[in-house]
């Protein structure tokens, strides 16, 4: 109730509630396609690759995004011109770059800013969303989704049979980069909320629960989207009644989603599946027996 | 004379390492060709490579007279199994229905027609009791049954499929079969690579016997011949052979 009465009192609130819901939405969106292509590690690389770029930004005076973009979108072409042109595995070509990109940005920010602003940035701090950051996340919230809905049908068979969509002739390696310019786009709308090192979590958290609760891609989107949209509200909340960073309450509040799901889903689930599994012990004994 | 698939001076190899050495055909349109040869001869690889989904290192491949770029969306792949993520959130019908995405292009979308069409194609396979399954929850012989009525979906003119056979039950080979000679029998241009020389025979009109380099190709009466099939297998066969000796 008190939360209510805040949420109506205090515009940052409200900017904070509206930011995060947006995060909360984009990451489970774009979250699908990453957990499908198998390309969490890209995920928490980007995310982390983004930091040099705010600090460049900073030092040129100009909006944070423009800066994280590049270094993130840099990153993802990066790994991919090591694993392709050595015998360095995806994984390993991932540790390498994201690495030096995320040491580069530690050392740039600790030029520039203070210990405080790094911590910011790498934990979130969603209480100073400004007004423009909150229009920045909107719009960005706007163009991952429109993107999705036009080009749904080409992520989707890119992600589940790339052979096919090359074989009639959609440009695969374009869509991977495209896919990557949309997950530093989430990752620099995250940074306020959940920060650098926690976004990798709203990315594969919510959409790894949808996983667990439908067998179709959309359908799995909009849960998805639901789960982090909930997962905002319900962690912005906690924190601060508890007076906790934001960002871990809101990765915290995913997580239990997550055990929720693993737990009982009908289909997927431990729980039923035992059950199940108990069923048809059960019967071939009865039946022995008989 | 247009070919259903012309060929010339094909070579291709992965870093460095030579997988196909000057391979040279024609085939013509309206036949079921069979892409047989032992494990490791280049079967994928050149089928890959006729549809340009790997870099060749030199070569022409020209399609019913056409490149393959102007005519990628009436050909239907059909990947090796093995290829596949069986637990991709998908259901068996949607996954027929991306056979008519080629056709639609990059901001439309399918409408009802085309889920109709899917559904007739799904029938034709024997799987429409299944259209609402996810892919992984079939056994292997409906998963490859699945992505021929896929293949079905796309009308295409030529087919390929690699190894359509491999670890599947004996009613969904015989549908694929007979949906595949009936292919033929329309007119269309299908490719398979197999494995099992037993029924190469039976299946097929013409065959591409590959070891690397092409060992022959013609029609199955020709090429299906003891003496022929062993210059594809030998370096197997004394491998055998040793073997025996050494145990
Ligand atoms: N992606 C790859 N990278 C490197 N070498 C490869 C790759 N794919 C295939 N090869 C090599 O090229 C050769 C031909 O492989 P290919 O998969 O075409 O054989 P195949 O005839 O299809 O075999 P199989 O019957 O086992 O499917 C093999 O020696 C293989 O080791
Ligand atoms: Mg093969």
């Amino acid at each position: 109730m008190e939360f209510i009465h805040a949420l109506l009192e205090y515009t940052f609130l409200q900017k904070a509630l509206l930011t995060s819901v947006m995060v909360g939405i984009i990451c489970g969106v774009i979250g699908c396609f990453i957990i499908l292509r198998g390309m969490a590690l890209m995920g928490d690389a980007i995310s982390h690759a983004v930091l040099p770029g705010v600090a460049i930004s900073y030092m040129l005076g100009i909006n944070f995004f423009f800066g994280a973009v590049l270094t993130g979108v840099l990153t993802a072409v990066g790994i991919g011109y090591v694993s392709q042109n050595s015998r360095i595995k995806n994984d390993a070509a991932i540790g390498i770059i994201f690495t030096a990109f995320f040491a580069i940005g530690i050392i740039l920010i600790s030029l520039v800013k203070s210990s405080t602003d790094l911590y910011h940035i790498l934990f979130g701090n969603v209480l100073a969303v400004r007004t423009s950051d909150m229009w920045i996340t909107l719009v960005i919230g706007i163009i991952i989704l429109a993107a999705v809905y036009f080009f749904y049908k080409e992520l989707l068979v890119s992600s589940f049979d790339p052979t096919m969509s090359a074989a009639y002739g959609l440009p695969n390696r374009l869509i991977h980069y495209f896919l990557m310019t949309l997950l530093t786009m989430v990752t620099v709308a995250s940074l306020q909320t959940v920060g650098v090192i926690l976004v990798v979590a709203m990315l594969i958290t919510p959409a790894a629960t949808a996983y667990l609760l439908t067998n179709r891609l959309s359908v799995m989107i909009f849960m998805s989207a639901a789960f982090g949209a909930i997962s905002a509200i319900f962690g912005l909340f906690l924190s601060l009644i508890y007076n906790v960073a934001s960002g871990a309450a809101i990765v915290l509040v995913s997580a239990f989603l997550f055990t929720l799901a693993f737990l009982f889903s009908p289909k997927q689930g431990v729980l039923f599946r035992t059950i199940r599994a108990r069923k048809v012990k059960s019967a071939l004994r009865d039946k022995s027996y008989s | 004379m247009t070919y259903a698939m012309s060929v010339q001076n094909l070579f291709v190899s992965y870093h460095g390492n030579e997988a196909l050495r000057n391979i040279n055909f024609n085939i013509e349109k309206g036949n079921l060709v069979g892409i047989i040869g032992p494990n490791g001869a280049g079967k994928s690889t050149l089928l890959k490579s006729l549809l340009e989904l790997i870099p060749k290192d030199q070569g022409t491949v020209v399609v019913f007279g056409k490149s393959i770029n102007e005519m990628r969306k009436k050909i239907a792949y059909v990947p090796q199994r093995s290829d596949m993520d069986w637990t991709f959130p998908i259901s068996v019908i949607d996954t027929v229905l991306l056979g008519t995405y080629p056709s639609l292009g990059v901001f439309r979308r399918p409408k009802k027609k085309h889920r109709e069409w899917s559904y007739h194609c799904l029938e034709k396979v024997g799987m429409e009791k299944f259209s609402q399954r996810q892919i992984g929850e079939l056994s292997g012989g409906q998963q490859q049954r699945v992505f021929l009525a896929r293949a079905l979906a796309q009308k295409a003119d030529l087919f390929c499929l690699d190894e359509p056979f491999v670890g599947i039950d004996i009613t969904s080979e015989e549908t694929i079969v007979r949906i595949l000679k009936e292919l033929r029998d329309e007119g269309k241009s299908v490719f398979v690579v197999h494995h099992d020389l037993s029924k190469a025979n039976t299946y097929f009109d013409e065959l591409i016997l590959l070891n690397k380099e092409l060992i022959d190709v013609g029609p199955v009466s020709e090429v299906f011949r003891p003496e022929i099939m062993m210059k594809a297998y030998e370096s197997q066969l004394t491998f055998m052979k040793q073997n025996e000796v050494t145990v």
